[in-house]
């Protein structure tokens, strides 16, 4: 006990003065647990994340947009490796959170179980999803874990491009024919309940939410953000020429804020449990990848222990 | 950081200035803009656009086939190398696309050129348009199809056409980190296990058959002294780096004979393999179904 107060003094302190652990300091056994379930869950929604937008990369209808979403979904290919080596300062393995991925034992993001059903949902996923993925992410730059705050500064640059050429792509498609209007209002109804759902249950059916405010992991409450990103997008919408799918939508002066109607919650309940549109082709799709690479995975490696061998003559 | 500081990048959306730097080299709408395309006294316009046509198609129909790799591949690292890969041949087929189009004064884009010329208007060479069976498939075509191109690009930067000579000098740096990529996993997997010995060695043996065309000489690009690439001269070249890799991973020069062509036609005129018009039903697929929209 004598030898655990003083690191544990340390370790509130450095939260309390809002400075940041790092891989060698000493921290809680929950704190860690933690951290790695948080940044391995964000690693595996970058990773997952590839396969709606992946979906159109071939059929791209300009040359322009198809680098543009190559880019993009190799960007996403890039944050994953980050977050993956985020969470192997704090002891875990990738290949250890890509089984749990593979095996259905740790989650992702909801919102990458909808489909993509035309390329205007390239646009809207940039502009909403990305977006609402900033407000989730922009107040962990200042998470009390020093490596995944360093690693969300990069993520949220990134990710704040993305939003721009999505909405860019939206724009022209807007000034374009009415097929293409069309095509975004109906990106803009399938995706934008899924977009508030991003950010978790409601606070009063949140259950992580106090220990991970205290402990500086979590910034906002999942209501907060939500109120938030509907307060940016409202604007945005209108800008854009598109309407949102919610007849309860409507400023309100008292509070400052728009009003909102319900989130369907049990549809976010099943996406959760597995049974969204896209839960088990995600999955299985990521483990044909994971399961198809094996071979060359171990040829790589046996290849580095010969040449290591050799080396030392 | 204030409240309102942290969520700047999302309010600053809506600002209507035009920034360039968010599209990562990828936002560009004109892939030759600000270069003199006038074409040199002497050379045959419709001669150079054929020309541009066979390269550009080159890179567009195999940037494609790698595409379909993206999310499939056995490590994240290969995520990004491959798109990496992808992006570098897409760019270069989005520029030899709008110099053809120049050249041939039909004034045709890029995206004209990719999204509604017919499948016998395409003139890459047959080795672009497979579907790899699996990731030795791969690396063993990224092999031959980036050192052949490689070492073409490589005389290419002397050429008559300032276009083509610039467009080949930057894309000399970009083929060499492609074939060293593709050297380096063909060493690993000839080297690695048994089973990803034999798994190389059948992956060139499939691509092997597909090798000669590369190396024969089209009308075109003798009428194009002094422009275009003699891919005779460049077959000495490509043998000793395929030779030096395949000794180094242990792999045997397969002795598959050449695909036959129909009465001396291939892809450079146009003929192809059935693997073509499934390509080109995807890639064209969005394009043609809206053929008035702007994207
Ligand atoms: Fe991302
Ligand atoms: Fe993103």
């Amino acid at each position: 006990m004598t030898t655990i107060e003083p690191l544990q003094q340390h370790f509130e302190d450095t939260i309390a003065h809002e400075h940041r652990i790092e891989p060698r300091d000493w921290m809680p056994e929950g704190y860690r647990k933690t951290m790695i379930r948080q940044i391995g869950q964000h690693a595996h929604s970058e990773i997952i994340g590839m396969q709606p937008e992946g979906n159109w990369i071939t059929r791209a209808p300009s040359l322009r947009r198809k680098a543009i979403l190559l880019a993009k979904v190799q960007d996403e290919a890039g944050h994953g490796m980050y977050l993956y080596s985020a969470a192997e300062t704090l002891g875990a393995d990738r290949a250890d959170l890509t089984d749990k991925l593979v095996q259905g034992r740790q989650k992702y993001s909801s919102i990458f179980n909808y489909p993509t059903l035309s390329y205007a949902d390239v646009g809207v996923i940039g502009w909403l999803v990305d977006g609402a993925a900033i407000c989730n992410q922009v107040p962990l730059c200042r998470s009390s874990y020093g490596p995944y705050a360093r690693a969300m500064i990069r993520i949220c640059k990134e990710e704040s491009f993305h939003q721009r050429q999505g909405y860019e792509l939206l724009m022209t498609m807007m000034r374009g024919t009415d097929a293409q209007r069309q095509m975004v209002q109906s990106a803009v109804d399938r995706f934008w309940w899924p977009s508030l759902m991003m950010f978790g249950p409601p606070d009063e059916a949140s259950t992580n939410t106090e220990q991970s405010m205290a402990w500086g992991i979590k910034r906002h409450t999942n209501d907060e953000l939500r109120q938030r990103f509907v307060d940016m997008s409202v604007p945005q919408a209108d800008k854009l020429g598109v309407t949102l799918p919610d007849t309860a939508l409507k400023w309100n002066a008292e509070r400052g804020h728009y009003d909102f109607g319900a989130v369907d919650w049990d549809e976010l309940a099943a996406v959760i449990g597995g049974n969204g549109p896209c839960n088990i082709q995600r999955v299985a799709h990521r483990k044909a990848a994971h399961d198809d690479g094996a071979w060359v995975r171990e040829a790589a490696t046996a290849h580095a222990a010969k040449a290591a061998k050799a080396a030392q003559g | 950081m204030s409240e309102e500081d942290e969520f700047g990048a999302y309010h600053a959306l809506t600002e209507s200035e035009d920034d360039r730097r968010w599209a990562f080299g990828t936002g560009f709408t004109d892939a030759l803009e600000g270069v003199d395309t006038t074409v040199p006294d002497g050379v045959d316009g419709a001669a150079l656009a054929c020309y541009c046509l066979m390269l550009g198609d080159d890179a567009l129909i195999y940037s494609h086939r790698l595409q379909q790799w993206i999310t499939r591949a056995p490590e994240l690292e290969e995520e990004t190398a491959l798109g990496n890969i992808a992006l570098d041949l897409l760019g270069q087929a989005r520029m030899l696309l709008a110099r053809a189009g120049r050249a041939d004064r039909t004034g045709r884009d890029e995206d004209r050129l990719a999204f509604f010329r017919e499948e016998s208007e395409f003139r890459n060479v047959r080795l672009v348009e497979r579907c790899d069976n699996d990731f030795a498939e791969l690396v063993a075509r990224l092999l031959v199809f980036s050192t052949f191109r490689l070492a073409l690009f490589d005389g290419l930067r002397t050429s008559g056409d300032p276009v083509l000579a610039a467009i080949a000098a930057k894309g000399v740096k970009e083929l060499t980190y492609h074939r060293d990529y593709a050297a380096q996993w063909v060493v690993r997997l000839g080297d690695g296990t048994e089973l990803s010995h034999n798994k190389m060695q059948a992956g060139l043996d499939v691509i092997w058959p597909l090798v000669d065309e590369l190396f024969v000489p089209h009308p075109i690009e003798a009428s194009l002294h002094g422009v275009a690439v003699d891919v005779q001269t460049l077959r000495t070249e490509v043998d000793v780096v395929l030779d030096t890799v395949l000794a180094t991973a242990g792999l045997d020069r397969p002795a598959t004979a050449p695909m036959a062509t129909i009465r001396g036609r291939a892809g450079r005129d146009g003929v192809h393999t059935e693997a073509l018009g499934y390509v080109l039903a995807e890639l064209q697929s969005v394009a043609r179904a809206y053929p008035d929209a702007t994207w």
